[in-house]
């Protein structure tokens, strides 16, 4: 059973968005969005592309600034929020030890492409946390046998396919040691063969209690894995439910639609 | 009437002036790297005096001549109590002249590095000065690399105009012994052929790093898509 996080007054979310608005020019892509994600929680963010997914998802770390609201992790307000009637704005340094506790997997991998796959593990933990080299190699090679890549510690990214590049992001996340883990349509730009094992390392993530907010377009893998499935469209949060009820029995017109589309799709396919 | 001989007593005086000419061209061009590196990683920043400072540098030599740029550090510096050698003047000039041109070859570089992989450091809590060190520079300075072995080349001979400041390269040594001899045909044919031996391998050397960074840089491209 999942407990109504509003009746905790939010203590044990580990994230939470209240009234979080954006524009980009006269385009409004967040309007109001509130959100929560509880630790040791799996949230899965599905809707049509423009919804604001990836935006939302960008502004938990702060790739992008947000206009309005305001967001707490771990239960105090980041980067930019009222004191009173007081904007403050977190100093660099603050934004940069938060984002040590964020793990974020993007689209397109982003490895180093400079460094080695235990390079592109290590470096973080060697240069932000400046934990002994000695240490951070030996997490690094456990992290990277967890992926399956242990075998290609030394391969540069242009030697790895998408999936293993896509692994070695992953474990260089983890090497952070995050509180929460992001995921940004971490397989939509992989093969299909190779969506498999990218998503295969996600669902023992969330098995071993990981916090992760994830948007995709893996629909098996929101009903399989997740805890809570957010619908997302034109910005606002359509539905947020358990996968039950999304999957079999949503109750907005938008979020059938929208299943809709997708099943007939993936029938045809 | 053309001698051999003579071209030949002419030689070791070329030959010490090649010596000044390479040395000029390397210390030059090692500074004017250093140079480039700060003020273009300073075009770059958000700290705005830094970027002003080096886009009015950059803008105010990239419009004047070489030339003008050396007479002002020989001749003119003086004037506010500033006396320097004909050698520092000229390596001096050269620093600063080409130290303009490749800050906006490694801002190029900077630029060409894709705004994810600024994001992908962001996001492992990188603070913006460790993500231009660990990240962006080693790639930036990959693709530059063939732009800047072009460079040494140019700088090589752009040296011979030091020889007006009276700097004694091998152009200078040239003009000196032909002006003494009237031997312009062997001596200047000679000038030619020692300028010629020295850039002609340092070009080769250049399009091969050029061939091998070009793969390289195709591979990164790879993974990025």
């Amino acid at each position: 059973m999942i407990p109504d996080t509003r009746q905790d007054m939010g203590v044990s979310d580990l994230l939470r968005f209240e009234r979080v608005s954006k524009t980009f020019g006269r385009l409004k892509v967040l309007s109001e969005v509130n959100l929560a994600v509880r630790k040791g929680e799996v949230v899965c963010i599905i809707g049509p592309s423009g919804a604001g997914k990836s935006t939302l998802l960008r502004c938990v770390n702060y790739l992008e600034t947000i206009d309005s609201g305001t967001i707490f992790f771990e239960g105090k307000p980041v980067y930019r929020y009222y004191v009173g009637d007081q904007v403050v704005i977190d100093s660099e340094r603050r934004v940069e030890a938060i984002r040590t506790q964020i793990g974020m997997v993007f689209q397109s991998f982003n490895l180093f492409p400079h460094m080695t796959a235990i390079g592109n593990v290590i470096e973080a933990p060697i240069h932000v946390l400046r934990e002994p080299v000695q240490r951070v190699r030996e997490r690094a090679i456990a992290l990277l046998e967890k992926v399956g890549l242990a075998e290609k510690a030394d391969a540069f990214p242009h030697q790895l396919s998408g999936g293993q590049q896509q692994r070695v992001a992953i474990a260089r996340a983890l090497a952070m040691n995050p509180r929460l883990m992001l995921f940004d349509e971490a397989t939509s730009a992989l093969d299909p063969e190779l969506v498999g094992e990218v998503l295969r390392v996600m669902r023992q993530l969330a098995t071993e209690g990981m916090t992760m907010l994830v948007v995709t377009h893996e629909m098996a893998f929101a009903r399989d894995v997740a805890d809570r499935v957010v619908f997302m469209a034109d910005g606002t949060v359509v539905e947020e439910a358990t996968p039950e009820v999304i999957f079999s029995s949503p109750r907005n017109p938008r979020t059938q639609q929208f299943l809709q589309t997708i099943l007939e799709r993936n029938g045809r396919g | 009437m053309f001698s051999l001989g003579d071209m030949l007593s002419f030689l070791p005086k070329l030959l010490h002036g090649a010596g000044v000419t390479i040395t000029v061209s390397i210390v030059s061009y090692v500074l004017a790297a250093v140079v480039g590196l700060v003020f273009g990683v300073a075009r770059m920043t958000r700290f705005w005096p830094a970027r002003a400072v080096a886009t009015a540098y950059i803008q105010l030599i990239r419009g004047t001549p070489l030339l003008l740029q050396l007479f002002f550090i020989y001749y003119v510096l003086p004037y506010g109590g500033v006396v320097l050698s004909p050698l520092v003047a000229g390596v001096l000039g050269l620093t600063i002249n080409y130290g303009a041109y490749m800050a906006e070859v490694f801002r190029s570089g900077i630029q060409a590095i894709p705004r994810e992989q600024w994001e992908a450091a962001r996001s492992l809590g990188m603070s913006r000065r460790l993500l231009m060190r660990r990240v962006v520079l080693p790639q930036a300075i990959r693709i530059v690399i063939p732009a800047l072995g072009n460079f040494f080349i140019s700088i090589f001979k752009d040296s011979a105009l030091v020889s007006v400041i009276s700097m004694r390269d091998l152009m200078f040594t040239g003009e000196l012994l032909a002006s003494a001899t009237f031997k312009y045909f062997e001596i200047f044919t000679l000038v030619a052929i020692i300028y010629f031996v020295i850039s002609y391998p340092v070009a080769k050397l250049v399009d091969y790093v050029e061939r091998k960074f070009d793969i390289s840089r195709g591979r990164m491209e790879l993974v990025r898509t």
